[in-house]
């Protein structure tokens, strides 16, 4: 077929769904009106780790307006079939709530309070005694035992450190950072007899119908999962946590559709978390800053029942030439609850040390970062001998340089200077390996010439209304108006988790795939209809442009979908689209990239921190939405200024309690902290990604952040940081 | 735990829907389980016979206040928060709960004219007073120009802070807080985005006040 002309990919166009948002209409997972819904409010574990001894409800459930309170004294056995899709790590056994008496973290589900009014639910969960017989939990990621690493090893990196001119042992400890999308996870959930539906904020709305189904042993068509509006996820929603599974058996224990929203604190007990990191990593290099050998040592937390890991070990295989590379990734299991990737999982840890190594390792050669990037940029991945699709890091340098004027940072650490202010320039390269599994999609174009594609895909933010909508739009040949894009059903077809780089890869290139087919149908459809003025013309020489069919060429020879449709008495045409995932055996390697540039401005006196201005430039491929492409940069951006200089949670490791699980003590980026910031996009697409071009933004804009501002901090105090978040106590 | 005596005083503006005084499924709940048990005993609600039947009902109050023109009145469980009043009895979930702590400010609406975190402030306090959600800023299908500058702006990405992002937003311009960036970022610090749209929540904000 001819290609398509156009118009809706790459316009800068504003969201389809922004009335919806800006007048309070969009329907959040809690906000669904479910005819007789009632209220749960989960009791969450006061202790750390040990037994249930007793639970007394009674005060509870004398309170008006309760009507029942269930717990691992009462509840039914649920058959938790064996899940391993979901997202559940493979390793370990998921959390059964109320199954057993254990206790396995603090703030652990150990009992859910049913009422009438919410009011009565909150206070009816404070009413419940439960009594424990308590352990003292291990929280603590430095005085754990780890389990056996994970390894990787090329060359011989021993012998390339011994014999490296120059040599750099750092150890670097990153904070636990917790998701917090501003929607706290909530479950509506109502049984139909032996279906369930559930009304979810969930990032896979998939994955989720397929843990409810195991839990309670239904077949998969059973559950019915509806998530059309989620309010940010950041990774958290990647799970179908115990919480919905609460909903669920609180609705079918009282027979009636309840409703669950977590508290704020709740967010921190049982939706997953970035894990605290301690790495060390060795690096070798000769004079001139040519790595030869790099040793990195990971010990990351785990749960004590899961085995979570992430993608932490890639870059330091592949981002940087080098012979000699050895690796170990210890989980260390501990007393929390497991946890899950969030925004630039494993890379965005790894980034922060191996991209302020590499300043260092500037600094320690007396030559300017980019030029040891430059120096020591690979010609193809070293971790497989594959080429790359592309890999354009050394455009990001050359614009990002060129644009943020990097000629005036001085290479003398603490040399300038602004009042009280220490000022400095700081940069760090970013890498992201975004995912690329099967996606399904249905395209349906009715007789007026509108069309409708659907797909069980989620947008949680960044834009898969509109952007899918977009791709569909010049597939078909039709103006943005008359195209919608549904997500947000596991009725549609089913799609890949909304996470990891993956909707506009999978579910856009499903979306595509479904759309050529349907315009495929109807330029047959006219070629081969003697009363079309399109018959007997090769059907690759027709395009398809705001609804209407014609020579490639030669616009006045056509018609509309309408009229070839009503002529030939159909009332639509359908087709499903289909993306296979990543090819195999793998032909290339496939990464986003990006380099991020800040200045900050250290109080000389008081060791505070603000981030004046950054910028960063990504090769991602091609972007379909450049107006939300860029807001999800700058978004990325404030993550990782988050990531660098604020979030951090704290655990009191005598109880394993978290001290400070709410809004005000976990701090986050506030309008206040954040300055200026610039997103670039390079033009261009990677056609080997996959039939779209695009590489996916979402993770890569945080990725490498966090190490631009703690450079950019080395730059303006001398003072070296290896521990996240940079706090004014560190620099004082 | 709401009682809502339907009271036509004030029209409802033209086009939005959700300040209907008439009932709705939300309210007919909130009525029912204002009378607990007796409801239950009716046989209205399937009830097991393991299920507590409530004694009594919780102390509550009967206040009136003006939530985007139209004139309410309800009986309230007394420790029901503004904001669940709104979400909860009235069908008005355009203002979000984010911390439910004051932290946030996804719940912001305008009180009597002025930014309130309607998550801390109990619905009994409300005795006459005057009530703004984002459900109330748009004149018919007409948006408030801030409403539409968000969009103009991309001032939001997976959009829950929006609503309070929105009403804060039109209090700090009615404030005069818009002189530079710099007195907006701080005036709209009790707003918190997750997903990062500050630097376009400042051009909304700062455009929409250039305008007046």
């Amino acid at each position: 077929m001819s290609p398509q002309p156009q118009a809706a990919v790459g316009a800068p166009l504003s969201r389809v769904d922004g009335r919806l948002k800006v007048t309070g209409k969009a329907l959040y997972a809690a906000e669904h009106d479910v005819d007789g819904a009632v209220h749960a409010v989960i009791v969450d574990a006061g202790i750390g780790r040990g037994r249930i001894t007793s639970i007394d409800a009674r005060a509870a459930l004398a309170h008006p307006g309760v009507l029942r309170v269930i717990h691992n004294g009462n509840a039914p056995k649920l058959p938790y079939r064996d899940n391993s899709g979901s997202n559940n790590p493979p390793e370990g056994r998921r959390l059964r709530v109320f199954q057993d008496d254990r206790v396995r973290f603090h703030g652990q589900p150990v009992a859910v309070v049913v009422a009438t009014t919410l009011e009565a639910a909150q206070h009816g969960a404070s009413l419940v005694e439960v009594s424990y017989d308590a352990e003292r939990p291990s929280t603590d990621l430095h005085e754990a035992e780890p389990d056996e690493p994970t390894r990787y090893a090329r060359g011989d990196a021993d012998a390339g450190l011994r014999s490296a001119a120059v040599r750099l042992d750092l150890t670097y400890r990153m904070a636990r950072n917790h998701h917090n999308p501003m929607e706290p996870h909530a479950t509506i959930a109502r049984w139909d007899g032996d279906r369930l539906t559930v009304w979810d904020k969930t990032q896979w709305v998939v994955g989720t119908q397929t843990e409810l189904s195991t839990v309670f042993d239904l077949p998969l068509e059973s559950v019915r999962v509806i998530s059309p509006f989620v309010g940010g996820g950041f990774g958290s929603g990647l799970r179908c946590w115990p919480h919905v599974v609460v909903a669920a058996l609180a609705a079918r224990e009282t027979k009636r559709p309840v409703k669950l929203v977590l508290s704020r604190k709740q967010m921190y007990l049982g939706t997953g978390f970035r894990p605290s990191y301690e790495y060390r990593l060795r690096l070798g290099s000769d004079r001139r800053g040519r790595l030869s050998a790099a040793v990195h040592e990971m010990d990351g937390e785990t749960s004590s029942y899961e085995k979570f890991t992430e993608g932490i070990m890639a870059a330091g295989q592949m981002f940087y030439s080098m012979p000699h590379v050895r690796q170990a990734y210890r989980l260390v299991p501990l007393d929390v609850n497991t946890p899950l990737w969030m925004r630039g999982p494993g890379f965005a840890t790894a980034s922060f040390v191996i991209e302020s190594a590499m300043d260092e390792l500037a600094h320690r050669i007396g030559i300017d970062p980019i030029e040891l990037r430059r120096r020591n940029e690979p010609n193809e991945d070293e971790s497989n001998g594959l080429p790359w699709s592309t890999r354009r890091l050394r455009e990001c340098y050359t614009v990002g340089a060129r644009e943020f004027g990097w000629h005036r940072r001085s290479p003398k650490p603490r040399s300038t200077r602004d009042g009280d202010w220490l000022t400095g320039l700081g940069m760090a390269a970013g890498v992201y390996d975004p995912g690329r599994f099967p996606a399904q999609a249905r395209v349906r174009l009715d007789a007026d010439g509108t069309a409708v594609a659907e797909a069980a895909a989620s947008d949680m933010g960044p834009g898969t209304y509109t952007a899918q909508a977009q791709v569909a739009a010049d597939a078909l040949g039709l103006t943005m108006r008359t195209v919608t894009f549904r997500l947000g059903d596991s009725l549609y077809p089913p799609t890949p988790p909304h996470g990891g780089s993956m909707t506009m890869t999978c579910v856009g290139s499903a979306v595509l795939d479904a759309c050529n087919k349907v315009r495929r149908q109807a330029i047959e459809l006219a070629v081969e209809d003697e009363d079309s003025p399109l018959h007997g013309v090769p059907a690759d020489d027709i395009v398809v442009r705001s609804g209407r069919l014609h020579v490639q060429g030669n616009p006045a020879r056509g018609e509309t979908y309408q009229r070839l449709l009503a002529r030939n008495n159909r009332t639509h045409l359908e087709a499903d689209g289909s993306y296979a995932g990543a090819p195999e055996p793998a032909r290339h390697s496939y990464y986003a990239y990006n380099a991020t540039f800040a200045e900050v401005a250290v109080d000389a006196t008081l060791g505070l921190v603000r981030v004046r201005r950054m910028l960063g430039v990504y090769d991602a491929g091609r972007i379909i939405s450049p107006k939300l492409a860029d807001s999800q940069a700058l978004g990325g951006m404030v993550g990782g200024i988050g990531q660098a200089l604020l979030e951090h949670t704290v655990t009191d490791h005598r109880d394993g309690r978290i001290v400070n699980a709410n809004l005000a003590d976990y701090l986050v980026p506030v309008n206040a902290d954040i300055p200026d910031l610039k997103a670039i996009y390079l033009e261009g697409e990677d056609m080997d990604a996959d039939p779209l071009g695009v590489k996916g933004i979402g993770e890569i804009v945080q990725v490498g952040v966090a190490a631009a501002i703690a450079n950019a901090v080395f730059n303006a105090t001398g003072r070296r940081i290896r521990e996240l978040p940079i706090t004014a106590e560190a620099l004082l | 735990m709401s009682t809502e005596l339907s009271e036509a005083a004030a029209p409802p503006p033209a086009g939005t829907g959700e300040s209907s005084p008439a009932p709705s499924r939300r309210t007919f709940i909130a009525t029912s389980a204002a009378v607990g048990g007796a409801v239950v005993a009716s046989g209205t609600f399937l009830a097991s016979p393991e299920e507590a039947t409530a004694a009594g009902s919780a102390p509550s109050s009967r206040v009136s206040l003006t939530v985007n023109g139209t004139r309410r009145t309800v009986t309230v469980d007394n420790r029901t928060s503004l904001l669940d009043l709104l979400r909860e009895h009235l069908g008005l979930t355009g203002s979000k709960k984010g911390c439910n702590a004051g932290a946030c400010g996804a719940c912001t609406v305008l009180v009597d004219g002025h930014r309130v975190n309607s998550c801390l402030t109990l619905a009994v306090r409300l005795e006459g007073a005057e009530v703004t959600t984002v459900e109330g800023l748009a004149e018919g299908d007409r948006l408030h120009p801030l409403q539409q500058a968000f969009i103009d702006e991309d001032a939001f990405q997976c959009g829950y802070c929006t609503p309070g992002q929105i009403v804060s937003g039109v209090g700090c311009i009615q404030e005069g807080h818009t002189n530079s960036p710099e007195e907006i970022r701080e005036w709209m610090s009790g707003n918190i985005c997750r997903c990062g749209c500050y630097v376009k929540i400042v051009r909304a904000v700062e455009q929409t006040a250039g305008r007046k």
